[in-house]
């Protein structure tokens, strides 16, 4: 093993973070996707226009500079937002907007995007008689929903949530830039410390590696589970 | 006319004046040069590789595969940091003139994201390759044409209708991701829009106004690719439309 020069516990530490934020933001991102989906399909305008506002804002702007903006503009915000609560109800109200939030609240919101497209596939990859035949035994929209239109359009969601993980692994990283100490951010207060860019930026490399390979095994073992009992074209 | 608010804001403006309207469009035109050259190394240097990493022998398509890997599994932060820190690391670089050129962070920016989007590049390529329908192929084979002719007439031609659409998306990755360039002290739309947020203290006028830049280039382009789609694909348009 090579010598981390001490390094080693505060880099595992941060690939901890790492692994928290890539989780958490999953999280939020497959939620803010469902809802996503369900607004672009349903028959509201208003739910329409908002789910494809936020779909196209997202793919326009840069993660990076989302993310700056949620971090800096964020403290601002919730400032603003604690003087106004302060003046008018007198209530002292204050929230530290931390980087960690700022990385799981942006990573989220840019991923939820991606997701939202996701699912729309996927739920449009549904076949129409299994929800006529929903309504046929007189399920409810809503039940339709929760019990027949979801566990089916997961089979076909997979694929796209996985290609959206390894992405979202690889985005995590900016966090370090708006200053969360994970992986990213010891290796490189180590790297110019020490002057040895290799020695600390490649161990955090295969780290990633490590965790895009052993994601993709792991997808394939669910996607294989999911289509347990399709029969495959080319079977 | 004009929205009140609108009309406040404009009156109390004191951040967008001709000097940072400048500095945005300076980083502008780095943010466009950056990510136009390194695509277009990255496209020159993705066809070959993905040619040869269709071939069976795997001394020949073992390596790319694994720099493909590398590349597509590792963050592009990464990546530029090991390459921005790592050359003044190589022995003697600074006696050489390679020294002149990566002195600058520009060039081992353009070198990360050029090595970057190429592997990206080649796995989209080469997909489009292996999809070829046989058909294509044994219709050129039974006209007698050579490997390179194949190539050249029949296989990439086709390849490059079914890959427009996943690299239309590859480049506007690859617009986002260039705005990782600011963290190395390059002063691209990112870069600019820092230095105005850190002199004023205003988030939302920075940030939101570089979002809108942003955003405006990547419609551009999707306008454009969805142009060129239109065109490669005209063959497969409906009748009488």
């Amino acid at each position: 093993m090579f010598d981390l020069k001490g390094y080693g516990p505060a880099l595992l530490n941060g690939a901890v973070v790492t692994i928290e934020l890539a989780f958490l933001s999953l999280a939020l991102a497959l939620t803010l996707g469902l809802i996503g989906a369900a607004a672009k399909l349903s028959n509201n305008r208003i739910a329409v226009g908002i789910a494809t506002s936020y779909t196209t804002l997202i793919r326009g702007v840069p993660d990076l500079v989302m993310m700056l903006l949620f971090y800096y503009g964020g403290q601002v915000g919730v400032n603003m937002l604690s003087d106004y609560i302060w003046e008018t109800y007198e209530v002292d109200f204050f929230f530290q907007f931390d980087p960690f939030i700022s990385g799981v609240a942006t990573i989220g919101l840019i991923f939820g995007a991606y997701m939202t497209e996701t699912f729309r596939g996927a739920f449009l990859a549904v076949e129409t008689g299994q929800i006529e035949a929903a309504r046929a035994y007189g399920f409810s929209s809503w039940h339709t929903f929760r019990r027949v239109m979801v566990p089916q359009m997961l089979r076909h969601a997979l694929p796209g949530i996985g290609n959206n993980w390894q992405v979202l692994l690889k985005t995590t990283a900016l966090v370090s830039i708006i200053g969360l100490t994970d992986m990213v951010r010891v290796a490189e207060e180590a790297a110019k410390a020490e002057r040895m860019p290799f020695h600390f930026f490649i161990p955090v490399a295969c780290v990633y590696l490590a965790l895009t390979a052993g994601s993709e095994l792991f997808i394939k073992w669910l996607d294989k589970r999911a289509n347990v009992g399709v029969i495959q074209e080319n079977g | 006319m004009m929205p009140d608010f609108l009309a406040a804001w404009l009156d109390q403006n004191d951040i967008f004046n001709a000097m940072t309207i400048m500095e945005y469009w300076d980083g502008a035109v780095t943010t466009v040069q950056l990510v136009f050259v390194s695509l277009i190394i990255g496209l020159v240097c993705a066809v070959p590789l993905a040619i040869l990493r269709t071939v069976k022998n795997p001394f020949v398509s073992g390596p790319i595969w694994l720099y493909t890997y590398l590349f597509r599994g590792t963050p592009l932060l990464i990546q530029l940091y090991i390459i921005y820190y790592g050359v003044a690391q190589i022995p003697g670089i600074q006696e050489t003139f390679w020294w002149e050129i990566f002195r600058e962070p520009f060039y081992p920016a353009l070198l990360a994201f050029a090595l970057n989007t190429c592997a990206y590049t080649t796995e989209i390529i080469r997909g489009a390759i292996i999809s070829t329908p046989h058909g294509e192929i044994e219709a050129a084979k039974a006209y007698g044409m050579n490997w390179f002719m194949r190539m050249r007439r029949i296989v990439l031609p086709s390849a490059a209708r079914r890959a427009v659409q996943a690299y239309s998306n590859e480049v506007i990755f690859m617009l986002h991701s260039s705005a990782i360039a600011s963290v190395v002290t390059i002063v691209d739309l990112t870069g600019a829009a820092r230095n105005i947020y850190s002199r004023f203290y205003a988030p939302f006028d920075a940030f939101i106004f570089v979002a809108l830049c942003y955003m405006v280039l990547t419609f551009i382009l999707v306008f454009a690719f969805r142009k060129l789609e239109n065109h490669l694909l005209r063959h497969q348009r409906p009748v009488g439309s």
